[in-house]
């Protein structure tokens, strides 16, 4: 697929959308009508031709916009992005395996050249030229991770494992679903994702970690995410909490569409291999309802979902303020139809 | 998802470097580099011995940077073994193809520990070969302690000393010497961690002596790759298939799961990964807990069987399968 690349905003005019071709591989998290949390954990192998799967790392046609957002970030607030000093390793695994696949996988884009430990990256669409030394961080204008990092597409947390745990000792997270790296640095497993009701009852992240400790080398596995976003904004932080908080406040039975979005993250786990470390990918895709009632399934679907969600995931995912109005707009897209298993549009 | 993909290798070199160990040094079967490794990471090799398929944990004990081979030892335990690593020793050679699995690492040195002790006992060194490697290039304080039964017996002792000089203390037991395990552990300073592999008596002495002189859990780490215990046959019932398999006496469930075709979870194939936890419906008797996974609790509750190790007397035992 050939990328045109769109010049876009995602904060004050919000002049983010999506192509008809966007809004077609958009990865729809509900498989069926209802949704609860689980330990969907699937193999990070490649997926169809075109679809979001297809590549370990996916780059779309918001990539060069997303990544000018993520510089804005990160210039206003440089914590965004942090490791700790024994995650250089870790550092350079991510890097090495960030580069390897972008190259092998969007050659027109992306050209990577080794002699030895002389590293020689060019990155076309972003007009990056560098050669480097693989392992001497001097060589770069950044720390591995935040050179990568300003590159790809997605939040990353790297996680080092010790003691039957991971710890999240390393992140660049610029467009966040209301986290935050600089609150969660140095957390294990257990303690950063202590905030989400219901599945700790569930048992799911005793059995997510027992899995995550062993997972290996060349077998990365995936999970969808999802939550929703008032405005296309990347940024919904703590930090910035200020700025878009109040956003969910703006919802009009009249502005629904154009101001709802479905937020859908498309989460990546790899082994890395000389740091034994995890890194977490979390790609994130936004869609207005607009957009997204354009596929018939997914208008009709959103709404059951939507209405049948239980009181703490509405409450954890700050839908509280707009979902009656939001499930009144839906509506008028929901005809009763039976939808078939899936998410991909019918 | 059982298991992980496995990789086609040729051996490339085989070397006795002690009376009853070999070292094999083994190349992907088309010289394309291998994965990268972290220090005290191990891979299985699966191995068609007659009709039997048998899968062995070793450590990789090379550098783990070098992607152009991977280099295993293996003690050969004679007749009273299950027969891996004598057929390693007796019918692999160099020429033989192998499969391995990718690495896997549940002996990893913890990266904030101010200073490691390395623990090793016989063929117990083998995971401290990578592991030394990376500390050493990491500028890493670290020290070896090595007890083998004879100079003789022992593996890689002169390339140990001379590589990495007084770091490395050997202890020759046909000379009467022991490690001091006490005065090494009794005098480090906080935040120091202790690593030991070797057989579990020795293992069970060095956790004890650690936890005696107050050592805390988290900095007291060990690795042993068992072979399951033999028994008696009996009998697996598949509850949810309604399969009924036999279980010879020198075959884990999972071997015998496997030669059926039936496919079931595992990972490290010596009950420390957990990922062969299986569900147990009914048994008769007591079930024979040989894993390193599974809590007090849930071995007296008989709900829960690590199918790689674990066994019964006699009978049958029904499965969550």
């Amino acid at each position: 697929m050939a990328l045109t690349f769109k010049d876009e905003t995602f904060r004050d005019d919000f002049t983010f959308s999506n192509s008809p071709a966007a809004i077609r591989r958009f990865p729809f998290p509900f498989v069926e009508d209802k949704y609860m949390y689980s330990v969907n954990i699937e193999p990070h192998t490649t997926g169809p031709e075109g679809s979001v799967f297809e590549f370990p790392f996916d780059i779309d046609e918001h990539y060069v916009s997303e990544m000018r957002d993520r510089a804005m970030v990160l210039q206003e607030d440089p914590a965004r992005c942090q490791a700790l000093p024994h995650m250089m390793m870790a550092q350079w695994d991510m890097l090495e395996l960030v580069m390897m696949s972008m190259a092998r996988d969007y050659p027109d884009l992306f050209t990577l050249t080794r002699d030895g430990s002389k590293w020689h990256w060019v990155n076309r669409p972003l007009k990056i030229e560098q050669t480097f030394t693989f392992g001497d961080a001097s060589t770069l204008p950044y720390e591995p991770m935040e050179y990568i990092g300003r590159q790809v597409q997605g939040d990353f947390s790297i996680q080092d494992q010790r003691d039957n745990q991971l710890w999240m000792d390393a992140g660049i997270i610029t467009s966040q679903a209301d986290w935050s790296l600089d609150f969660d640095v140095g957390m294990n497993f257990f303690e950063w994702h202590g905030p989400v009701p219901l599945a700790h009852e569930a048992g799911v992240f005793e059995r997510a970690l027992k899995f995550l400790l062993n997972l290996q080398i060349s077998n990365p596995v995936r999970r969808l995410n999802w939550t929703m976003t008032i405005n296309p904004r990347l940024d919904t932080s703590p930090e910035n909490y200020h700025k878009w908080g109040k956003d969910r406040t703006t919802v009009t039975p009249e502005n629904v569409g154009q101001k709802v979005h479905l937020r859908v993250e498309m989460q990546g786990l790899f082994r890395l291999p000389r740091s034994n470390a995890i890194l977490f990918s979390i790609r994130g895709y936004l869609l207005s309802l607009d957009q997204l009632v354009t596929v018939p399934k997914w208008g009709r679907r959103l709404h059951r979902v939507l209405k049948t969600l239980p009181e703490e995931l509405i409450g954890y995912k700050g839908l509280s303020r707009y979902r009656d109005t939001t499930i009144e707009w839906l509506s008028k897209y929901d005809d009763g139809a039976p939808t078939s298993r899936g998410g991909g549009p019918d | 998802m059982s298991g992980s993909l496995l990789r086609r290798v040729r051996v490339a070199e085989v070397e006795q470097v002690a009376n009853r160990i070999k070292r094999f040094r083994l190349v992907d079967i088309d010289n394309a580099p291998l994965s990268e490794f972290s220090g005290g990471s191990h891979i299985s090799v699966v191995m068609h011995s007659g009709d039997r398929l048998m899968r062995n944990p070793y450590s990789l004990m090379g550098s783990p940077t070098d992607t152009s081979s991977y280099q295993i030892s293996v003690l050969n335990c004679g007749n009273d073994s299950r027969g891996g690593s004598k057929f390693m020793h007796d019918a692999v050679s160099v020429g033989s193809e192998l499969e391995i699995s990718e690495p896997l690492n549940l002996f990893p040195p913890c990266k904030l520990a101010r200073k490691h002790i390395l623990v090793a006992g016989g063929i117990g060194i083998t995971p401290f070969m990578s592991m030394m490697n990376e500390l050493d290039a990491l500028h890493c304080d670290f020290e070896l302690h090595y007890g083998v039964r004879s100079l003789e017996e022992g593996a890689y002792c002169k390339y140990l000393q001379s590589r990495y000089g007084s770091r490395v203390n050997v202890y020759l037991q046909d000379q009467g010497q022991m490690i001091p395990l006490e005065s090494v552990l009794g005098s480090q300073r906080l935040g120091t961690h202790m690593y030991v592999c070797g057989p579990k008596p020795m293992i069970d002495w060095a956790l004890q002596t650690a936890e005696l002189l107050g050592w805390p859990a988290e900095n007291v780490h060990s690795e042993q790759f068992s072979a399951p215990p033999p028994g008696k046959p009996f009998v697996v019932k598949l509850a949810k298939s309604g399969r009924e398999i036999e279980v010879r006496g020198h075959q884990s469930i999972l071997e015998a799961l496997e030669e059926h075709g039936v496919d079931a979870p595992f990972l490290c194939r010596g009950g420390a990964c957990g990922q062969c936890e299986t569900g147990v419906v009914s048994c008769d008797g007591f079930i024979e807990h040989n894993d390193h996974f599974l809590t007090e609790a849930e071995r007296v509750s008989g709900k829960k069987i690590m199918i790689c190790m674990s066994r019964i007397p006699s009978g049958s035992i029904t499965l969550d399968l």
